[in-house]
C-alpha cells in the first residue's frame, strides 16, 4: 500500500499491522464457520473460556439450517464483548452504539420489511443501558429476534454490576457483593409482550441451537436468553477461575423446564438455572397491526 | 505530610475524589474512565469515604441523579468519557444552567462512529458551548490537582457552574507517574465543606428547580450563566493561589513555558504538552527561541490573557485533538478561538493550526518539531504555508 503522508511521518504502528495481515490469513486456515464469518477480523478478542464463542456458532449453524436467505439477513449489536458479533459475521452487520442496537433494529426493520433483522447483544447492553428500548420492542411485538448474552455483568469494561447481576454478586464495583434486585432477562421479555422466550447455557449447544432456529423463524419478537461463561468479569470472583469451571457448574445446576412459568425462572448466585423453551404463542406483529388498524379505517 | 505516589491518572482522581469524600457519587463505566470509579467503588466499600455510591443504569441516569443530589444540597461528582459524556447531554445543559456545582472528571476519548476508545477531544470540544468551566491537564499530577480545585471554584457562591476536570485517555489515564499525593486533612480543609445556598432539602425555604421558563425571565436566567462565567477567572484564580502557596504549585489560567523570549510558539493541551516540553527544550539546545503555551482553562476562555502572553512571538502555531466540521477551513476548535483571540487583540503574526492525534494516534516529538520548524519558515516569510494541516493522516 502507498501511503502518501502529508509530508509528515507514519507512527510504525500502522506499517507493522499492514504485515500482520498478511499472517493472519497464513496461520488461520480454513475452519467449516468460515464462510459466515469475517476472516481478517480474526483472531477475536474474546477471552479463553468465554462463551461467546460457543454462542456464536450456535447462531451461525442455526442460521445456515434456517434456510433463511442470506442476503436478507442483518445482525445489529451493540457494543460490549458480545457487541463485537456484528464485526465477525460475513453478513450485512451494524455496530450500533451501547444500548440502541433494539431502536436501530426496529428502523432496519421498518425500513425494509423484507429483511430478518437479527439484534445480538449483551445484557448490559440490552436491558441496562438499553432496557427501554427492549421492552418497548417487545410490547410492539416489533418483528425481530434478540440473542442476548447474560454473563450477568459488564464484561467489556472490566467486570462491573449491571441489572442482572444477581444479589450477592461480586464485581469491581460491588466488591463485598451487589445488593441490587436484578433483572430476569427471559421474564421482562415475557412480560412486556415477547411471542418466543427462550433460555440455554452455551452448555447445551444443541438444544440452544435449536431455539435460535425457531427464534429466527418465529414472526414477531423472540428473545434467546444465552448463560455464558465470563471467567475474566464474572467468573473468577466466583471460585470459577476458567470457563470450564462455569460449564461444571451449568452442568450441574441446569436444569430444564420447558414451559416454566418465566417469573419462576429467576437467577440467584449458586442456585439452579432453568433452562428451556418458557413462550412460544402466536400474536400479530406490529407492521401485521398496523396493516389490519388501516384496512379497518379504510375499509368502512 | 504529602506522600510521592506511582499512580496511573485515574488512581490519583480516585484519590482526589476518596479525599474531597463527596456526598454523592453517580456513575456509568466506559473505558478509559472505569478505573476510577472501580478505585473509588473501592473506597466506598472500604468505608474509606462517605459517599453514597450509585451505579446508574445509564450516564444519562448518572448526569441526573448529579443533578439530583446537587439541588438537595450534596457535594456530587461523576466520572465519563466519550459516548457517555454524550449520553448526558440533555443534562449536561440542565446541570449548567440550574447552577449546580457538580465536577465531572472527563477522560478524553473520540467520540462514535467509528467506535474508538482511545484519546482526542471531540468528547469535550463538544461541550464548549454547554455553560461548564473546563480544566484541562497534562498529567496525573495536574488531573489530582485540577480536581481539588475544582471543587472549591464550582461550589464558590460568585460562580455555582458545573466542572469538568479533562485528562487524555489511556496517555494519562493509564500511564502511571509519580505523583505527590498530599495529606487527607490538608486536602479536606483546602475543599471545606459544601453550604448550599439553594437547597432543595431545607424545607423551611421551599423552592422549585427547572421549572417553565418562556420569553419572560429565560433569557434573564442566561444572561445570569454569562454572569457567572464572567466571575470564574478572579475565582480560579484565587483558589488557584490558594492552592499554590498551601501545596506549592504553580496554577494560572493556563502555563507559558520558556516562552518569554521565544520567536515562536506552539499551543498544546493536555498531555501532549508534556511531549511538547521535551521539543522545546530539544530545539533551545540548537539555539532555537521556541516557547509553549499550554492552556489549563479552556471555559472560561483567558483570552486576553493569552494574546498578551502570545504577542511578542512571530508565528504561532496551535495543536488540535479534534475538528470542528464545517468550522472555518475545517480547522480545529482551539485553533479558531486563539485566531480568533489574536486578532481582536490586534496581534497580526501568522497562525496555523495542526490537527493531531485524532483517535490516539500517537503524536512523536519529531513531527511537534516539524511544527516548529514550519513557524520559523512562517516567522520569516510573514505568512504561513498551510493554515490548517491534518498531521500523520493518511490522504
Ligand atoms: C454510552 C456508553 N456508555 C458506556 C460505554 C462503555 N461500555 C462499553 S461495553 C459496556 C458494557 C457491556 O456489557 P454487556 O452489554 O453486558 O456486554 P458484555 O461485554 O458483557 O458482553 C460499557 C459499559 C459505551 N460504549 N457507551
Ligand atoms: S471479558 Fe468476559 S465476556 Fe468479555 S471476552 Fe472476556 S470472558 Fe468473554
Ligand atoms: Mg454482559
Amino acid at each position: 500500500m502507498k501511503i502518501k503522508m502529508n509530508g509528515y511521518r507514519l507512527d510504525k504502528s500502522m506499517e507493522q499491522s499492514d504485515e500482520a495481515e498478511g499472517l493472519q490469513i497464513e496461520i488461520h486456515g480454513v475452519h467449516p464457520m468460515d464462510g459466515l464469518l469475517r476472516t481478517d477480523r480474526l483472531p477475536h478478542i474474546w477471552c479463553p473460556g468465554c462463551g461467546l464463542g460457543t454462542a456464536l456458532t450456535c447462531f451461525l449453524s442455526a442460521l445456515g439450517k434456517s434456510g433463511l436467505n442470506l442476503d436478507k439477513v442483518a445482525v445489529v449489536s451493540g457494543i460490549g464483548c458480545t457487541g463485537r458479533v456484528a464485526g465477525y459475521v460475513r453478513l450485512d452487520s451494524f455496530h450500533t452504539t451501547h444500548g440502541r442496537a433494539i431502536p436501530f433494529a426496529t428502523g432496519l426493520k421498518l425500513g425494509n420489511p423484507e429483511l430478518k433483522v437479527v439484534v445480538f447483544s449483551g445484557d448490559g447492553d440490552l436491558v441496562t443501558i438499553g432496557g427501554n428500548h427492549f421492552i418497548h420492542a417487545a410490547r410492539r411485538n416489533m418483528d425481530i429476534t434478540v440473542i442476548c448474552v447474560n454473563n450477568f455483568n459488564y464484561g467489556m469494561t472490566g467486570g462491573q454490576a449491571g441489572a442482572t447481576t444477581p444479589i450477592g454478586g461480586v464485581t469491581t464495583t460491588s466488591p463485598y457483593g451487589n445488593y441490587e434486585y436484578p433483572f430476569n432477562v427471559s421474564a421482562l421479555a415475557a412480560a412486556s409482550g415477547a411471542v418466543y422466550v427462550a433460555r440455554w447455557t452455551v452448555l447445551h449447544a444443541r438444544r440452544l441451537e435449536r431455539s435460535i432456529l425457531e427464534a429466527l423463524l418465529k414472526p414477531g419478537f423472540s428473545l434467546v436468553e444465552i448463560i455464558s461463561p465470563c471467567p475474566t468479569g464474572f467468573g473468577r470472583r466466583h471460585k470459577q477461575r476458567e470457563g470450564l469451571d462455569t460449564m461444571r457448574y451449568y452442568h450441574e445446576h441446569g436444569i430444564i423446564r420447558h414451559g416454566a412459568d418465566p417469573r419462576e425462572t429467576d437467577i440467584g448466585l449458586g442456585s439452579v438455572v432453568i433452562e428451556g423453551k418458557f413462550i412460544d404463542i402466536d400474536k400479530p406483529t406490529f407492521l401485521e397491526q398496523r396493516s389490519r388498524r388501516l384496512e379497518q379505517v379504510f375499509s368502512r | 505530610m504529602s506522600t510521592f505516589e506511582a499512580l496511573a491518572g485515574n488512581e490519583a482522581v480516585a484519590t482526589a475524589m476518596r479525599q474531597i469524600d463527596p456526598d454523592v457519587v453517580a456513575a456509568y463505566p466506559i473505558t478509559p474512565q472505569t478505573s476510577t470509579v472501580q478505585k473509588f467503588a473501592d473506597f466506598v466499600a472500604d468505608g474509606l469515604v462517605t459517599t453514597e455510591f450509585v451505579t446508574v443504569e445509564s450516564e444519562h441516569s448518572a448526569m441526573s441523579a448529579c443533578v439530583g443530589a446537587s439541588a438537595a444540597g450534596a457535594r456530587v461528582m461523576t466520572a465519563t468519557a466519550a459516548n457517555g459524556l454524550a449520553l448526558m447531554w440533555e443534562i449536561v445543559y440542565i446541570a449548567a444552567s440550574s447552577r449546580l456545582p457538580i465536577v465531572m472528571s472527563l477522560v478524553n476519548r473520540a467520540l462514535s462512529g467509528p467506535i474508538n476508545i482511545h484519546c482526542d477531544h471531540s468528547d469535550v470540544m463538544g461541550m464548549r458551548d454547554a455553560g461548564w468551566i473546563i480544566l484541562f491537564s497534562e498529567n496525573g499530577q495536574e488531573a489530582y490537582d485540577n480536581l481539588i480545585q475544582a471543587v472549591r471554584i464550582a461550589e464558590h457562591p460568585d460562580v455555582l457552574l458545573p466542572v469538568a476536570v479533562c485528562q487524555d485517555g489511556f496517555i494519562t489515564s493509564h500511564g502511571m507517574e509519580r505523583v505527590e499525593i498530599y495529606d487527607d486533612a490538608d486536602v479536606k480543609a483546602f475543599v471545606g465543606s459544601y453550604q448550599p445556598q439553594w437547597s432543595l432539602l431545607d424545607l423551611q425555604n421551599p423552592m422549585t428547580y427547572g421549572p417553565l421558563d418562556f420569553y419572560d425571565y429565560y433569557y434573564e436566567h442566561k444572561r445570569q450563566q454569562v454572569a457567572a462565567m464572567e466571575k470564574a477567572p478572579e475565582v480560579i484564580l484565587a483558589v488557584a493561589a490558594a492552592f499554590n502557596r498551601q501545596f506549592n504549585r504553580d496554577y494560572g489560567m493556563f502555563e507559558s513555558y520558556r516562552l518569554g523570549d521565544a520567536e515562536v510558539a506552539v499551543v498544546v493541551a493536555n498531555s501532549a504538552a508534556g511531549t511538547a516540553k521535551v521539543v522545546v527544550d530539544q530545539l533551545r539546545e540548537e539555539g532555537l527561541k521556541v516557547g509553549l503555551l499550554k492552556p489549563r482553562v479552556f471555559r472560561p476562555f483567558p483570552a486576553q490573557e493569552m494574546s498578551a502572553a502570545l504577542r511578542h512571538v512571530k508565528a504561532v502555531a496551535v495543536m488540535d485533538r479534534a475538528i470542528s466540521f464545517g468550522a472555518m477551513n475545517n480547522a480545529g476548535p482551539l485553533f479558531l478561538e486563539i485566531a480568533a483571540a489574536l486578532a481582536l487583540h490586534g496581534e497580526r503574526m501568522p497562525i496555523a493550526d495542526y490537527v493531531f492525534g485524532l483517535g490516539g494516534r500517537d503524536i512523536l516529538p519529531g513531527e511537534i518539531e516539524s511544527v516548529y520548524r514550519d513557524m520559523f519558515r512562517a516567522a520569516e516569510s510573514g505568512r504561513v504555508e498551510q493554515m490548517v494541516t491534518y498531521l500523520s493522516v493518511r490522504e
